[in-house]
């Protein structure tokens, strides 16, 4: 992969800059070979800013030493929480997990290039955007331990929950997106989705969409390489994921998905550009899930150990780390403390989960409409009844006849 | 008070709401310049702009998608899919978000959205332009479905959809469109989701019945009246949540209840009202229930529409049955 320049201008003249290569490409080719457009005439060229060594063309000055930090502070944090799940599931405590692990400069890196009122609408794989944009880990864990008020725990108001079907959330990214430019709000939305997605329709007509009304989101692909069994070539005949931006008429930027400071850079120029009225982008992040699909998965079954230990070599914290400690900000004693804060926190956090009190049966009736339908108020007392419990005085008169 | 086709009813209600919420916003294919192919939006874009009332590209699930994301993020969408056999391609997006999203979150975040869309049959129009689909979506739960019958209705009940905090998938009977003509309430008429209307008292026999098939009913109720039986006709107006009350009372009142709806027979939504009323006021009934409904068959193409749909022979047909014991 080639090494691009580090500053937000400079990614962002070159972000643009390849749509603009690739428009000029296509349209002096098209005389001569009108009717026969290749692939080739799409290439997308990759952004790398943080080689696997942890070196950089230059100092690296988008981000200041404590930003870098707090990226690499969430990127713990993120694998923290992604081992203890996978540790409370394995033990009974925690339901079926998807885990992060490998993925956590995209997820950390696109998140943290969120402004507070900005919107993150993430896929189901999303633990480690979500953590840093503030949601706690006990929540998480309650929503992935199978209770729904894990997502009331959104800190941020403009952050969806957790979307188990696949892309129809980037839809919603780009209602939430035109709903921001019609009130004025100069924001925008940042959408994820994986690789398997983008074969999903409504990836195409939430990109149709966002083009068309050139709506202030950026569609972010989390290219892991496997969407459970199926590999990503068998998943498009596309040369790139990137490059399908294109055909909607706005830009695509394929990323170096383990490189924070590429995810940050790209995600940070595609938001700023929406934010100014210049449309939607593309993101793809080339990066790898080490884990299973879920803890229902036996990734063993479709791919092999050594795809797996080439990938291993490429982990986002690792990289991150040496550059810290190449860079001086970083050193054995701060990665100890860091480490030990991780560990407490995650402990907090799966105790608080744990101790919380049962939900009360009632919010399964209540929280269907904004208030109780003759047919649930029955229902409801008929559950009563059923668990010998007292009827509720206060809306005992409200049903007619008994549900049996 | 003005008298008003179905359709104009609709217009006004829209007019309204847009006059009064500037977070209303009305798309869809065709709603913009060329005001809806049934011309429900005429003038609505002129009148309030490309903003306001604009066409989208032709995607079903985008339409009811990106209704989700702006009524989270406080605005009101109203999102038209051309017709109601074109729901199916956004059923993803209403039964997987739409109607999860207060559940999923607690309550954090709700989709006070409308999609409205012309619905049923009796126009010779095209394949999946005639459905009746209003069961798919009332056995949802946090969906709420609106079948307006009168040109009063329709105007109140649009309203009240607007204005509900929750989904509500608003069908309009096309049928009804440029026929059903009424006086209608100037300014703001609203008329509450989940309550019947009693359409004509009776005490002989009850047909509960919505959307095109009252006005079949009230004919096929004068006709019963020449042969002494009176007929009481109740119009549910919503399918979920529906009147349990109003179906209860009139079931206990007359002791015959005959069900008439233009969707199959199999799981109907007259299947849930008779099982209420089996439930609840059984002991109250001299005959057994009966039912007059599409066949368990596809909606044919406009040649056999007409055997399809539920008519005034087959309705006399049932009501002397039902009156027979």
């Amino acid at each position: 992969m080639k090494v691009k320049k580090v500053t937000l201008k400079k990614i962002s003249k070159d972000t643009l800059g390849s749509a603009k290569r690739l428009r000029s490409k296509s349209r002096s080719r098209s005389a001569k070979t009108r009717y026969e457009i290749s692939q080739e005439q799409f290439t997308i060229t990759p952004l790398q800013l943080l080689r696997e060594d942890g070196t950089t063309a230059g100092k690296f000055t988008l981000l200041s030493a404590e930003q870098i930090k707090s990226m690499y502070r969430f990127m713990v944090l993120s694998r923290a929480f992604d081992d203890a799940a996978l540790k409370l599931q394995r033990q009974g405590r925690l339901g079926t997990y998807g885990s992060v692990r490998g993925q956590e400069a995209s997820q950390v890196g696109s998140a943290f290039a969120l402004q507070k009122e900005d919107w993150l609408v993430p896929s189901f794989r999303e633990n480690a955007s979500c953590i840093t944009r503030g949601m706690p880990m006990k929540g998480l864990f309650q929503y992935w331990g199978g209770d729904e008020r894990g997502h009331a725990y959104t800190e941020s108001m403009t952050t969806l929950p957790l979307s188990i079907p696949i892309a129809t959330q980037l839809l919603h990214g780009v209602g939430l997106a035109l709903a921001l430019r019609y009130k004025g709000q100069k924001n925008a939305v940042l959408a994820h989705v994986g690789d398997g997605g983008t074969s999903e329709g409504d990836f195409h007509e939430a990109l149709n969409f966002a083009g068309v009304f050139k709506a202030p989101i950026v569609f972010l692909v989390q290219n892991n390489q496997w969407a459970i069994s199926v590999p990503r070539k068998k998943q498009t005949a596309a040369t790139t994921i990137a490059q399908k931006a294109i055909a909607y008429g706005f830009t695509g930027v394929q990323v170096d998905g383990n490189d924070i400071f590429a995810v940050y850079g790209a995600v940070s120029a595609a938001l700023e550009k929406a934010r100014s009225g210049a449309g939607p982008t593309l993101i793809e992040c080339v990066t790898y899930r080490i884990s299973d699909h879920t803890t229902a998965d036996d990734a063993k079954r479709y791919r092999n150990q050594e795809e797996v230990d080439a990938w291993v070599k490429k982990d986002p914290l690792d990289r991150l780390k040496k550059y810290m400690l190449q860079q001086k900000m970083w050193d054995a004693k701060k990665e100890e403390l860091l480490q030990q804060e991780a560990a407490t926190l995650v402990s907090a956090h799966v105790r608080s989960y744990e101790e919380e009190p049962a939900s009360d049966p009632k919010d399964m009736f209540a929280f269907t409409f904004a208030s109780m339908t003759p047919q649930l108020l029955e229902q409801y007392q008929s559950f009563l009844d059923v668990s010998g419990k007292k009827r509720d005085p206060n809306i005992l008169e409200k049903v007619e006849g008994g549900f049996p | 008070m003005a008298i008003m086709t179905l359709l104009e009813a609709i217009r006004s209600a829209l007019d309204y709401e847009l006059g009064r919420d500037p977070n209303v916003l009305v798309f869809g294919e065709d709603v913009g310049f060329n005001g809806g192919v049934f011309r429900v939006t005429e003038g609505l874009q002129k009148k309030y702009g490309e903003k306001r009332v604009f066409d989208t590209p032709l995607a079903e699930s985008a339409i009811v998608g990106i209704s989700i994301g702006m009524s989270i993020n406080g605005l009101k969408p109203i999102g038209e899919i051309q017709f109601d056999g074109f729901t199916y391609p956004a059923f993803d997006q209403l039964i997987s978000h739409a109607s999860r999203m207060r559940t999923r979150s607690r309550g954090k975040f709700n989709c006070p959205l409308v999609v409205r869309a012309p619905y049923a049959g009796g126009v010779h129009a095209p394949e999946h332009h005639s459905e009746s689909p209003e069961v798919f979506y009332a056995h949802v739960p946090g969906l709420k479905v609106v079948v307006p019958s009168t040109p009063a209705d329709a105007k109140g009940l649009l309203l009240s959809a607007i204005r509900d905090p929750d989904p509500v998938i608003f069908f309009e009977p096309k049928k009804l469109y440029r026929t059903a003509k009424g006086e209608v309430p100037d300014g703001d008429y609203t008329v509450p989701i989940g309550k019947a209307r009693l359409v004509k008292e009776g005490k002989d026999m009850s047909i509960i019945t919505w959307g095109v098939m009252v006005s079949v009913c009230e004919e096929a109720a004068r006709q019963l009246a020449q042969t002494g039986v009176d007929v009481e006709i109740i119009d549910l107006r919503t399918i979920a949540p529906y009147d349990v009350a109003t179906v209860l009372a009139t079931a206990q009142k007359t002791g015959r209840v005959m069900i008439v709806h233009e969707a199959p027979r199999t799981c109907g939504f007259s299947t849930e009202i008779a099982a209420q009323i089996s439930e609840k006021a059984l002991y109250y009934l001299k005959a057994p229930i009966l039912r007059v409904t599409g066949y368990d068959t596809l909606m044919p193409l406009y040649k056999m529409e007409n055997f399809y749909l539920p008519n005034i022979e087959k309705i006399l047909f049932t009501a002397k049955k039902l009156m027979e014991h």
